[in-house]
Formats: structure tokens, C-alpha cells, sequence
């Protein structure tokens, strides 16, 4: 029993030493506290890949009543900025390459006459797929304002409306608004680097000073030196946290649906794997450089391949087995449910247990590298 | 000897210096070779917007042919993996565990008031994710509407006028014909490489160098201090290069990603690119000091903004104004535009000449200002 009090005892002076020489430089305090509430503020706005300015070029080759009342759909939204009324064909290509316009509407010679004769009348609508999905999703908006134009068409000129409806509803984000999916997801994904990093860099440097074999000779015993050397990043990881959380909901306003305790929870289970992840890779680097490196190295693909920016479901089936071991992965679906859905732990257990897995792994084998690594 | 040779011979000893350096280290070898290749693969394979195969219930609560009709259309599609149920509430609970992502609800008296002529089938989707709940009830859409419209063709009476309104729409995806997201995201991931090649490398090297005193020990002999930047950043400059190759060819031969433009433009702009990035990792190093926050400024100012805020996946316009105006400062932005083009598009000199002068102001004015860093350090 009194071993485990000085054991505990023994953590506690090594974490607030950490901390400080962390925290005491002013520079290092302000590097780890502010960057990602400003990230946060910044990439929010940044993030989303719904359109709020869409250039549009209109080749009008009508100029009937129909033709305007079509265009002024577009005009009418708010969304779709008209920069370059065409008259030839051949100005088409210009406007789209020079990135003046990002779609190019095309309306042809006899639209309203076959409009007038009960006839499909086609319109051409060309889109810059320099980037698809920006183009696509423009695209599926001037289909939705040409259906509101069909059925308004059909109700002034008597025609019969269409038999089969599609009623479309979504759940969890009514206005399907894609800022508050990416928010969310950075909670983790701002703190994964940094704490990480920290994690890894506070080995290195003391190996690279040789402040660590002084450590070793200390009474301490190499798990509580690791204990020691996790929590400070912990703390410092979930105080990041708490600032994205405060600007999706204090600034964003997006609502938040579910409990706090299961997002600590869930937080907590994370920063522990990043940290173990961080430990493990600080005892194999010999240098600050290499400990960087390694750490770069499993950063990007981590941040990347975590379905922040990209679905999952979208990956090869290989490559979904490999992020398996990215606890990123794990803690922005647990963001994301927690906070938009309001799941429950009972729910999010799939995501939870792999990254018990995952910290108990690297730590285990963090702390005997420690042990057994060749100096 | 005159004093240009002399300059000549200095600069080339600290190349040697250098290169041996980091020959010997094989983690810079590695950063230039390795993770470039390790990256592209990753990204290349693993990123992709593009929407396949999504789980979707079709609970259909109605037995009837036309039902049956409806539901097989999902079923033969490439785009949904259906999974049948005959009521609601199983259906919500796959919803929840996220199991699929969509819920088609054909009611009891579907084929009754289709005959009447006013049916009505409720899709519900999950909008967390809602750029893919968005493309979903796009597919959704385009699948009922084609099903009604073979309805109308074989002169069933709810068909009626059902697909083809009387304004049809036709699309043409210019540059990307096929709407592969892997065509824009390719090129986009030589930004993320080359920065980080680039940028967190010099800084590191430097930054070590700073912390450990040797550049000052540097600084007593006779080297001056544009010599000292020449001979520390080229070594690194051509194993950006090294790695920039490594990302086009994969691109190229194992994506398939074409590349319409001019090769020599791409390696251009590609070649100023780098020297911002070797710029502003000189910059930060000779500004801290100190490796770990130089590699956490590095991380922070060029490897995130160069993924959320270059237009890379996000589209710039869309930004608030004052975002925008933070995204014109960043080298990637300028960098992601002649990619873009250079890859898809060709050689579209309205595009690449100002982007391509802007990267070289940014090369000059980095070039000068690290300069002057480690001069003022002198005194």
C-alpha cells in the first residue's frame, strides 16, 4: 500500500514537472493552446462542401419569355451569380477554363416553342470538373431549381402533375448542412497532432540531451516515467478538446445532441491510444528528427485516412483493414454520434473497445521497448 | 583564386557537407523517398469521394408487382446494395447502428394510388455525413424517376409524365468525363507531399542546427550567410525533387490520372513551389529556435491549411470573405490551381502565368527575409 502511494506520488511530481517544461515557455504555452480554437474558427468556415457562390455563364440562344423565366430561377437563389452572358458557343470553352464560370447553362434555340407544344425541351449544362465534386454538387442544385421550374410549368399550363412523389427527409441534420458533419470531426483530428507530437518530441528531446538516462537512474520505474510522460499530453489534449467544443457550439451554434460524459469518455479512450501510439514511437527514434519523422509519417495518413475529409466507405477494402489501427478513425465517428445523433456508449461500443485495444497495445509495448532498448 | 570561385568552392564544400549528412541519416532518406511514395499510394487508393455500393434498406410494405417492380431497380443498380424489409422500426435500428445509410419506405397502398395517379414513396436519410446523404437522394432520385419513366413507355397509367419533365437536363462534366474524385485528388496530394517535404524538413535540420549552436560555430568561418542558406537547402531541394518525381509518375501509371499539360510546366511551378516551402521552413526555424515548436509551427501553418484551405477539396469560392482573404497569403492555394489545371485541363496560360508569379514572389521575398534572419543573428 505504501508503495503504490509513493508510486502514485512519484507520477504526480513527474507530470507537474512535465507540464511545466511544457507549459513554461510562453511561446510552446500559447503554440499548444491557441492553434486549434483558431483552427477550429478558420477550417469551420472552410470546411464544407456545400456552395454558397457559384459562378454560372448563361448561353441564351432563346431569348423567350421561357428562356428568362428559367434563368431568373437561378438568379433567384442567392447561390448562383451570373458573371458572363454568352452569345456564341464558342465562348463557352473560355469561360470554363479560365475559371471565370464554373458551370456554363445552355439554353437552345426552339426551348420555349417545344415547352409551348407539350415537348421535352433539353437545356445543356456544362460544369468545370477541375474539381468533380464542387461541380457535381452545382450541378445537383440547378437540377433541384429546373424540377421547382418543371412543376411550376406543369401547374400554369393544366398539365398533370407527376404520379410518383419522392418524399425526402434527413434525419440527424435536417438542412444536411455539411459544417456540422466537419466540425465535429475536428475535435479529434486538431487534437491528434499535437498531442501526439508533444508526446513523441518530450522523449526524444530528453534522449537527444541525455536528460532520459538521468531519469532512468532516478528511483522511478520506467512505467511510472511513462505514465509520467503521458498524462501531461493527455491534459493538454483534452484542454484542445474542450476549445473545438466551444466554438462548434458557442460560435458554430451546432447542437449539440448527446452527453457530455460519453464524449470525455470517448475523448479520453483516444488521447490515451494517440499517446500510447506517441510513446511507442519515441522509444524506438534515437533523435528529435527521427522522432518528427516517424511521427509525420503516421500523422498524415492517420488525419487523412480517418473518413475527416473523405468517407471510409469510399476506401478499397485493404486499406479500411488498415486504419483499423488509427484511433482517429475510431474517435471521429464517437465525435461525430455523440454529438450529432446522441449516441450512447452502448451504440459506439464498436468504436470503443478497439481503441482500448489499441492504447493497451502500444503501451505495453512502449513501455518495454523502454525497458529493453539498446542504448 | 577570385573571390567567385572561392564563393563557389565554399558553397559546394557545405553541400558536401550537407548531402553526406543526410545520406548518413537514413530518416531524411526516408522523408524524401519513402513517405512521399508511402503517401501517394495511401491517399491515392484511400481518398475518394466518390459514392458506390451504398447500404440502403428498402422496407416495402406493399406486395403488389409494382412494389416488387421498384424494388428490383434498386436492386439492379450499381449504386445501391439493398437490403429488403417488410417494416419500418428493424430499419431505423440499421439506421442508428449505421448500418445503412438510407431508408426507402414503399407504403401499404403504393400500387393502389399509383393506378390514381398520386403515389408517394419516402426516402429518409442519414445527414450526418451531408455531402453523401446529398448524393444519395440524388441516386435515389434518378432511380425512381428512371423506373417511372419505363413505367410511362409501357403505357401504365401512373406513369405518366412522371420522368421526363418538361425541361430535361443534360450534363457534361468537362475535364473529368468519368466524375473520378481520384482525378482531382491525386494532383491535390502533391501539395500535401511537397510541403511537407519541403517545409518540415528544412526546419527541422535548421532548427537542430540553431539549438545545438553549430551554426554559430558556422558563422566564424568564412562563409557568409546566403552561402550557409545555398549550401543547407539544396540538398533538401533535390530530394523534394526526388520525391515530386515519385508522386507524377504514380499519378500518371498506376491512377491514371492524365496529364494534359506540359511536363516542363508542371516541374516548373512545381520547382517554385518547393523553394517557398524550403523558404518558409527556414524562416520558422531561424525564428524559434527550437525543434519542437518549429516542427509544431511547420505542421500548423503549412500541412493543415495546405489540406482545408487550398482548394484542394474545398471550394474557395464558398469561403466568407475573410477567409478567402487569409487563403491568398498561402502558397498552396496558387499551387493547387496550376495542378489542377496542368493535370486536367492542359497548359491554360490564364491560369498558370499569375499563380505561377505569385509562388515566385513568394520565393524571392521568403529567399530575403531568411536572409536577413540569419545575418541579424550574426551580430
Amino acid at each position: 500500500m505504501g508503495g503504490m502511494l509513493a508510486s502514485l506520488l512519484r507520477i504526480i511530481a513527474l507530470t507537474r514537472k512535465e507540464l511545466l517544461a511544457v507549459l513554461k515557455d510562453r511561446r510552446a504555452r500559447l503554440s499548444l493552446l491557441i492553434p486549434p480554437m483558431i483552427q477550429a474558427l478558420i477550417f469551420g468556415y472552410a470546411a464544407t462542401y456545400d456552395l454558397n457562390r457559384v459562378p454560372y455563364a448563361l448561353l441564351d440562344e432563346d431569348h423567350s419569355a421561357a428562356s428568362r423565366e428559367l434563368a431568373a430561377g437561378l438568379d433567384g437563389t442567392g447561390v448562383f451569380e451570373r458573371v458572363a452572358d454568352l452569345s456564341r458557343s464558342s465562348d463557352m470553352e473560355r469561360s470554363i477554363d479560365s475559371g471565370q464560370a464554373l458551370v456554363v447553362l445552355h439554353i437552345g434555340q426552339n426551348f420555349q416553342r417545344q415547352l409551348l407544344a407539350g415537348r421535352s425541351a433539353d437545356v445543356q449544362l456544362i460544369a468545370d470538373g477541375r474539381n468533380s465534386n464542387t461541380a457535381g454538387t452545382a450541378m445537383g442544385y440547378i437540377s433541384g431549381i429546373i424540377a421547382d421550374f418543371n412543376a411550376q410549368w406543369r401547374a400554369a399550363h393544366g398539365e398533370r402533375a407527376s404520379a410518383l412523389q419522392l418524399v425526402e427527409r434527413a434525419w440527424f441534420n435536417p438542412n444536411l448542412e455539411t459544417r456540422w458533419y466537419m466540425i465535429p470531426g475536428m475535435i479529434g483530428t486538431l487534437t491528434l497532432i499535437q498531442t501526439m507530437m508533444l508526446t513523441v518530441m518530450s522523449v526524444a528531446r530528453e534522449r537527444e540531451e541525455g536528460t532520459f538516462d538521468q531519469l532512468l537512474v532516478t528511483p522511478f520505474r520506467p512505467h511510472e516515467i511513462m505514465v509520467g510522460k503521458a498524462l501531461p499530453s493527455m491534459i493538454v489534449g483534452l484542454i484542445q478538446a474542450t476549445g473545438v467544443l466551444v466554438v462548434a457550439q458557442l460560435w458554430f451554434r451546432i447542437p449539440f445532441a448527446g452527453s457530455y460524459w460519453v464524449l470525455y469518455a470517448g475523448l479520453l479512450l483516444f488521447l490515451l491510444a494517440a499517446v500510447g501510439m506517441g510513446l511507442l514511437l519515441s522509444a524506438i527514434a534515437a533523435t528529435m528528427q527521427q522522432a518528427m519523422l516517424y511521427s509525420m509519417l503516421f500523422i498524415m495518413p492517420f488525419s487523412l485516412l480517418s473518413g475527416f475529409t473523405t468517407p471510409l466507405s469510399a476506401m478499397p477494402g485493404a486499406l479500411q483493414d488498415f486504419t483499423l489501427i488509427n484511433p482517429l478513425r475510431f474517435a471521429i465517428d464517437i465525435t461525430r454520434r455523440v454529438y450529432l445523433e446522441g449516441a450512447g456508449l452502448r451504440l459506439l461500443l464498436p468504436d470503443l473497445w478497439p481503441l482500448a485495444i489499441i492504447a493497451a497495445l502500444t503501451l505495453t509495448a512502449a513501455s518495454w521497448v523502454f525497458r529493453y532498448r539498446p542504448q | 583564386m577570385s573571390a567567385a570561385a572561392a564563393k563557389l568552392a565554399r558553397v559546394r564544400a557545405l553541400i558536401r557537407k550537407e548531402t553526406r549528412q543526410m545520406v548518413r541519416d537514413p530518416s531524411s532518406i526516408a522523408m524524401g523517398v519513402v513517405l512521399p511514395l508511402i503517401l501517394i499510394l495511401l491517399f491515392g487508393f484511400g481518398l475518394s469521394l466518390d459514392v458506390r455500393d451504398v447500404p440502403i434498406a428498402v422496407v416495402s410494405q406493399d406486395s403488389s408487382a409494382d412494389a416488387q417492380g421498384l424494388t428490383q431497380a434498386f436492386e439492379l443498380s450499381p449504386y445501391f446494395h439493398p437490403l429488403l424489409l417488410r417494416s419500418l422500426a428493424p430499419a431505423q435500428q440499421l439506421l442508428l447502428r449505421g448500418s445503412v445509410d438510407g431508408i426507402l419506405n414503399i407504403p401499404e397502398d403504393f400500387a393502389r394510388r399509383l393506378a390514381q395517379g398520386d403515389a408517394q414513396v419516402q426516402l429518409l436519410v442519414k445527414g450526418s455525413d451531408a455531402n453523401r446523404a446529398r448524393i444519395i437522394e440524388s441516386y435515389v432520385e434518378g432511380a425512381v424517376g428512371h423506373w417511372s419513366a419505363q413505367l410511362s413507355l409501357e403505357g401504365h397509367a401512373g406513369g405518366v409524365a412522371a420522368a421526363f419533365g418538361p425541361v430535361n437536363v443534360q450534363t457534361r462534366l468537362w475535364f473529368n468525363e468519368a466524375d473520378e474524385s481520384r482525378y482531382f485528388l491525386v494532383p491535390g496530394l502533391l501539395v500535401l507531399v511537397m510541403t511537407l517535404i519541403g517545409g518540415l524538413l528544412t526546419a527541422m535540420v535548421m532548427a537542430r542546427e540553431w539549438e545545438r549552436g553549430t551554426l554559430e560555430s558556422l558563422f566564424v568561418t568564412p562563409v557568409r550567410s546566403d552561402e550557409i542558406l545555398i549550401g543547407k537547402t539544396l540538398p533538401y531541394f533535390l530530394l523534394a525533387l526526388a520525391g515530386f518525381v515519385l508522386c507524377v509518375l504514380s499519378a500518371k501509371f498506376l491512377f491514371h490520372v492524365p496529364l494534359r499539360g506540359s511536363l516542363w510546366a508542371l516541374s516548373g511551378v512545381s520547382m517554385l513551389y518547393t523553394l517557398v516551402a524550403l523558404g518558409i521552413g527556414l524562416l520558422i526555424s531561424s525564428a524559434v529556435k527550437n525543434q519542437l515548436v518549429a516542427s509544431q509551427l511547420v505542421a500548423l501553418t503549412t500541412f493543415m491549411p495546405a489540406l482545408m484551405l487550398s482548394g484542394f477539396l474545398f471550394d474557395l469560392r464558398s469561403m466568407p470573405a475573410a477567409v478567402r482573404l487569409i487563403t491568398r497569403v498561402l502558397p498552396a492555394r496558387y499551387y493547387v490551381a496550376v495542378l489542377q489545371n496542368v493535370f486536367l485541363a492542359g497548359d491554360v496560360w490564364a491560369v498558370l502565368l499569375p499563380n505561377a508569379l505569385v509562388l515566385a514572389v513568394m520565393a524571392v521575398v521568403l529567399a530575403l527575409a531568411s536572409r536577413a534572419v540569419t545575418r541579424k543573428r550574426l551580430l
